[in-house]
C-alpha cells in the first residue's frame, strides 16, 4: 500500500441512506461497519440524509470533536451534492478540498440487481476513498472577476424574455437571433390557449421593448460561430449574415417591396409557411422586429444574372432618400465578451411528410398545425379567413392529433402543446367557419391552469372528439356523400368500430422536435443533449435551467417540448440564475489545475504543444516548462503525459489516483 | 465452480462517461455489477500506469470511457487517450496480456443505454477470458514489474 502525505490521517466516513435510495438496496450497516476497521478511519456513521442539516452537523461536530482531517461521505453522485459536503467540511474548520465523495446511489444501489453485489461495491467504493484522501491536501481557490454582460441565443419568447429580464436589471444583453426578426415561432400564431389572447398583442409590445431597449444589443440574421472561454469569461464570435439592406438606414417604409421589378410576389413565404408569396426583397411580416428589410439572394435577379434594373435600390435612393440597399454586403464577424450564456434556441415541428398515409404534400388539403395558425391569423395569407387551397370555405375539418408524437416509429415523447393546441385550432375553425371539427385523439392531455375547462368548453361548443389513433386519410371514396373528400378512416376505440369521417379539410397536430442544429449548438457550447437531442439540464427537479457548464443556462423549448407560460417561467428562472451569478461578481474556480515540479521538469516540451488551452509556456533561462494558472483548465493531459512526471494535477494527482485504483480492486 | 466474476476498474472522464454512468443510476437501469468507477476529469489525464497498476493490483479488465471524438470538454483530450490505449495494447500483447482486457469507448452523458450494453458486454468477455494472467505464458515475455516491487 502506498503512504499517505505526511499528516497522520484521522478520517470520518458517513455512509447516507438516501431514504431508501441507498438503504433498500445497500446494507449500509455493513459498509459502516466494514469502513471502521480502515485504516485511518477514526469515525465512522450512517444517517438517513446526509444532506440534511442533521446530516452536515455530523460532520461538522466530528471535525471539531474528533479532530477530523479527511472527510469521506458515500451518497449520491458527486455532481449532485460535493459542493454541499465541502461547504460541510469547510463550515467544520477544515480545508473542503481535505473531503472526498462515494457515489453509491447513482452508480451502486440504482444500478445493482441484487443487495449482496451492491453491498461489496460499495465497499470497495469507500475503501478506495479511505485509500485516496490520505494524499489530499489543503488546496486553495482562485477566485476571477465575472463579466457582468450575458448572451442570449435565440429570439423567441424565451430569449426576449430572458433578455429583457436581465436588461430591466441594468445588464448588458447580446441577443442573437438565426432569422430576420425576432418573435420565434409565437410571432406565427393568432390566439393563445387556454386564454385565446391574441399572441401578437401579448408579444409584440416584446419584441418592440427589446429594441428600444438601451441595454439590448440585438443581431439578428446572425449566428454562433464560436463560443470560447469559461464560466464569467467567455468569448462569443457572432457572425452577422449579410441582408444586403443596411440597417441603420432603412426605416421600414416598403418603398423598396413595392418597386421591385417582380410586380407581384411569387415566391413562398417562410414566416407564412408557404401558405403567402414575399419578393425577392421583403419583410419577413408587418410586426416584424426589427423592420428592416431584407433580399433573399436565392431569388433575386441581380444575385442569379447580375442583370436586374434593380428599382428597389434606385427607389429607396430617390423616392425615400436613404439609399439602404446594398448589393455588396458582405457577412462580417463580431466579438463579444461576457460573463454568462443562455441558450434558448426553441424546436422545430415534425415533419409530416414522415407519415405518408396521413398525406401531406400528396392531398393538398392536408394542412400541418403551424399552416392553419397562418390561415386563423388575421395577419396572414388570407387575414385570417379560413379557405383552402382551392379557394373553398372547409365544412366538416378534421384534427389528428399526437402527429409524430407518442408513436414508436418518430418520437416516444408526448409534445404537451399540441393537444391544447388542437383544441384551440378546433374552436378557432368552428367560430370563423362554422364547420363541423371532429377531433381524433389517443388521450387528451390537459394538465394547466384553466386547460381541463377550456376542453369541457370546447365539448359543450360542439365539437365532436374520436378517440383512436387515425388508420389512414385517403380520397379512395364508397358513398355518394364521402365523394369530393377526404375520408379519415380510424378505429373508435371508445365504441369499438371502424369508422369512416369524410371531411373536406384535415389538419395534422404536428409535434415538436429538437432542432436540427441541436447537435452543433451543443458542440460549440460543451453541454449536453439527450438522447432524443434535447438541451439536458444539470438536475431535472432543482436545477432545471443550469447546464454541467458552469455560466451556460437554458431556456424554452430547447430542453423539450413545453407550452408559452412554461417558457417564460424558465426564462425568468434563467435570467435569475445568470443574473445571480453576475451580480456575485467573481467566480471561484476548481483548484484541479496542473502544477509543474521545476526540479523535475526535464525541459522536453512535450506538454507545451499538447496543452489544449496553450496555457504552458516555456522559461529558457530554468530550462523548465511554466503553467499558466489562469488559462489552465484542469483537463490533465500534460499531467498524463510528462516523461519525467514533474507534472501534478491537484485534486487527482497520480497518488491519489492509484490509490483509488488500489482501493476499488481490495474487495 | 461458481462462475468467475470479474473486477472491472472503470476510468471515466466527468464530463461523458461518468454522467452516463450517472443516467444510468437516475434511469434505474441495472447492468453487471462487476464495474468500479474511477473519475478523472478528463479520459486525457489517464496515463498508461493507471492501467497496468490496475492489472497489477487485481482488475481483470480496464474500461475507460471518454467523450465522442469532436466532443471533449477540453477539445481534444480523448484523442491524446487514444494514441496512449493504442500503444499500450500493442504494449500488453507483446506481454502476452490479452488486449480484449483493456477497452475504450466513447460514451457521452445520454448514452445511459451504450454504457449498459458496454459493461455487461465487457464483463461477459471477461468471464470467458478468465481470470488476468490466465492467458499469460509461464515465463514472461518481459516483466512489467520493477524488480523492488516484485517481492511483495
Amino acid at each position: 500500500m502506498k503512504q499517505g502525505n505526511g499528516t497522520v490521517p484521522r478520517i470520518g466516513v458517513y455512509v447516507c441512506h438516501c431514504g431508501t435510495n441507498i438503504a433498500g438496496n445497500v446494507d449500509v450497516k455493513a459498509v459502516v461497519d466494514f469502513a471502521s476497521k480502515l485504516p485511518g478511519v477514526v469515525v465512522a456513521r450512517e444517517y438517513k440524509y446526509m444532506c440534511s442539516d442533521p446530516g452536515q452537523s455530523l460532520i461538522k461536530n466530528d471535525i471539531r470533536e474528533k479532530n477530523l482531517n479527511r472527510v469521506i461521505v458515500a451518497s449520491c453522485s458527486p455532481h449532485l451534492h460535493e459542493h454541499t459536503f465541502r461547504h460541510a467540511t469547510l463550515e467544520g474548520g477544515q480545508n473542503p478540498y481535505l473531503f472526498h465523495m462515494v457515489n453509491i446511489r447513482e452508480q451502486v444501489s440504482w444500478v445493482t440487481e441484487d443487495k449482496m453485489s451492491a453491498t461489496e461495491k460499495a465497499k470497495a467504493l469507500v475503501e478506495a476513498a479511505v485509500y485516496r484522501v490520505r494524499y489530499h491536501e489543503a488546496l486553495e481557490t482562485k477566485e476571477v472577476p465575472v463579466n457582468p454582460d450575458v448572451l442570449i441565443i435565440g429570439g423567441g419568447i424565451a430569449g426576449i424574455t430572458a433578455a429583457l429580464t436581465l436588461a430591466n436589471a441594468g445588464k448588458k444583453v447580446y441577443l442573437v437571433e438565426r432569422d430576420y426578426s425576432i418573435g420565434g415561432h409565437m410571432a406565427k400564431f393568432d390566439k393563445t390557449f387556454p386564454t385565446l389572447d391574441c399572441a401578437s398583442c401579448i408579444l409584440t409590445p416584446k419584441m418592440t421593448a427589446v429594441k428600444d431597449h438601451p441595454n439590448i444589443h440585438l443581431f439578428t440574421y446572425s449566428e454562433i460561430l464560436e463560443i470560447d472561454g469559461y464560466v464569467g469569461n467567455f468569448t462569443a464570435r457572432i457572425l452577422k449574415k449579410p441582408r444586403y439592406v443596411i440597417e441603420d438606414r432603412c426605416i421600414g417604409c416598403y418603398v423598396c417591396v413595392e418597386h421591385c421589378v417582380y410586380k407581384t410576389p411569387k415566391f413562398p413565404s417562410e414566416f407564412d409557411e408557404g401558405l403567402g408569396l414575399r419578393k425577392p426583397v421583403f419583410i419577413p411580416f408587418p410586426q416584424a422586429v426589427p423592420l428592416i428589410a431584407a433580399i433573399d439572394p436565392e431569388t433575386c435577379i441581380e444575385f442569379k444574372s447580375h442583370r436586374c434594373k434593380k428599382t428597389c435600390q434606385e427607389a429607396c435612393r430617390d423616392l425615400v432618400g436613404r439609399d439602404a440597399i446594398d448589393f455588396t454586403q458582405r457577412e462580417e464577424v463580431v466579438e463579444v465578451q461576457v460573463g454568462a450564456i443562455i441558450v434558448a434556441t426553441g424546436f422545430k415541428t415534425f415533419d409530416a411528410r414522415r407519415i405518408p398515409e396521413y398525406g401531406y404534400g400528396r392531398y393538398p388539403n392536408v394542412y400541418t398545425s403551424l399552416e392553419i395558425e397562418r390561415l386563423v391569423n388575421s395577419s396572414g395569407p388570407t387575414g385570417g379567413e379560413i379557405v383552402m387551397r382551392d379557394g373553398r370555405k372547409p365544412r366538416r375539418v378534421g384534427i389528428i392529433h399526437c402527429v409524430g408524437s407518442r408513436d414508436r416509429n418518430f418520437n416516444p415523447w408526448c409534445s404537451r402543446v399540441c393537444c391544447m393546441y388542437s383544441l384551440k385550432l378546433a374552436h378557432l375553425v368552428r367560430e370563423r367557419t362554422g364547420a363541423e371539427v371532429y377531433n381524433f385523439y389517443i388521450d387528451i392531455r390537459t394538465p394547466g391552469k384553466g386547460y381541463e375547462e377550456f376542453y369541457e368548453k370546447l365539448m359543450q361548443e360542439g365539437v365532436h372528439f374520436i378517440r383512436g389513433k387515425v388508420a389512414e386519410v385517403t380520397d379512395w371514396t364508397i358513398t355518394p356523400e364521402e365523394t369530393g373528400k377526404l375520408v379519415i378512416r380510424v378505429e373508435d376505440s371508445l365504441v369499438g368500430v371502424v369508422r369512416r369521417i369524410p371531411v373536406d379539410m384535415v389538419i395534422l397536430s404536428v409535434g415538436l422536435e429538437p432542432r436540427d442544429d441541436a447537435e452543433e449548438v451543443r458542440r460549440q457550447l460543451n453541454i449536453s443533449c439527450s438522447s432524443e437531442g434535447w438541451f439536458l439540464e444539470r438536475h431535472p427537479k432543482l436545477a432545471p435551467v443550469s447546464t454541467f457548464t458552469d455560466g451556460i443556462f437554458i431556456a424554452g423549448a430547447c430542453q423539450g417540448p413545453k407550452d408559452i407560460p412554461d417558457t417564460v417561467a424558465q426564462a425568468g428562472a434563467a435570467a435569475a440564475e445568470a443574473l445571480a451569478l453576475i451580480d456575485r461578481g467573481s467566480v471561484e474556480l476548481e483548484p484541479n489545475i496542473a502544477v509543474i515540479d521545476e526540479q523535475k521538469c526535464s525541459g522536453c516540451h512535450v506538454c507545451i504543444a499538447l496543452c489544449p488551452y496553450s496555457a504552458i509556456a516555456f522559461n529558457e533561462e530554468k530550462n523548465v516548462a511554466v503553467i499558466n494558472e489562469a488559462l489552465c483548465k484542469g483537463c490533465g493531459v500534460c499531467v498524463g503525459t510528462c516523461p519525467s512526471k514533474a507534472i501534478t494535477q491537484q485534486l487527482f494527482t497520480d497518488e491519489e489516483l492509484l490509490a483509488e485504483i488500489e482501493g476499488v480492486l481490495l474487495v | 465452480m461458481d462462475t468467475f466474476e470479474p473486477k472491472i476498474v472503470g476510468l471515466f472522464c466527468n464530463w461523458c462517461t461518468y454522467l452516463a454512468a450517472d443516467l444510468a443510476g437516475i434511469s434505474r437501469m441495472k447492468y453487471s455489477h462487476n464495474l468500479r468507477i474511477v473519475r478523472v476529469m478528463c479520459s486525457g489525464r489517464i496515463h498508461p500506469e493507471f492501467v497496468l497498476w490496475a492489472f497489477r493490483n487485481g482488475a481483470d479488465g480496464v474500461l475507460i470511457g471518454g467523450c465522442h471524438p469532436g466532443d471533449c470538454h477540453y477539445i481534444e483530450g480523448n484523442y491524446k487517450n487514444l494514441r496512449r490505449f493504442l500503444l499500450l495494447r500493442k504494449l500488453l500483447e507483446q506481454v502476452g496480456i490479452d488486449p480484449r482486457r483493456v477497452r475504450l469507448e466513447w460514451i457521452s452523458a445520454s448514452e445511459a443505454d451504450k454504457l449498459k450494453q458496454v459493461v455487461n458486454d465487457f464483463a461477459e468477455t471477461l468471464r470467458e477470458l478468465g481470470p488476468f494472467g490466465t492467458e499469460l505464458p509461464e515465463e514472461p515475455v518481459l516483466d512489467i514489474h520493477p524488480k523492488e516491487e516484485a517481492v511483495s
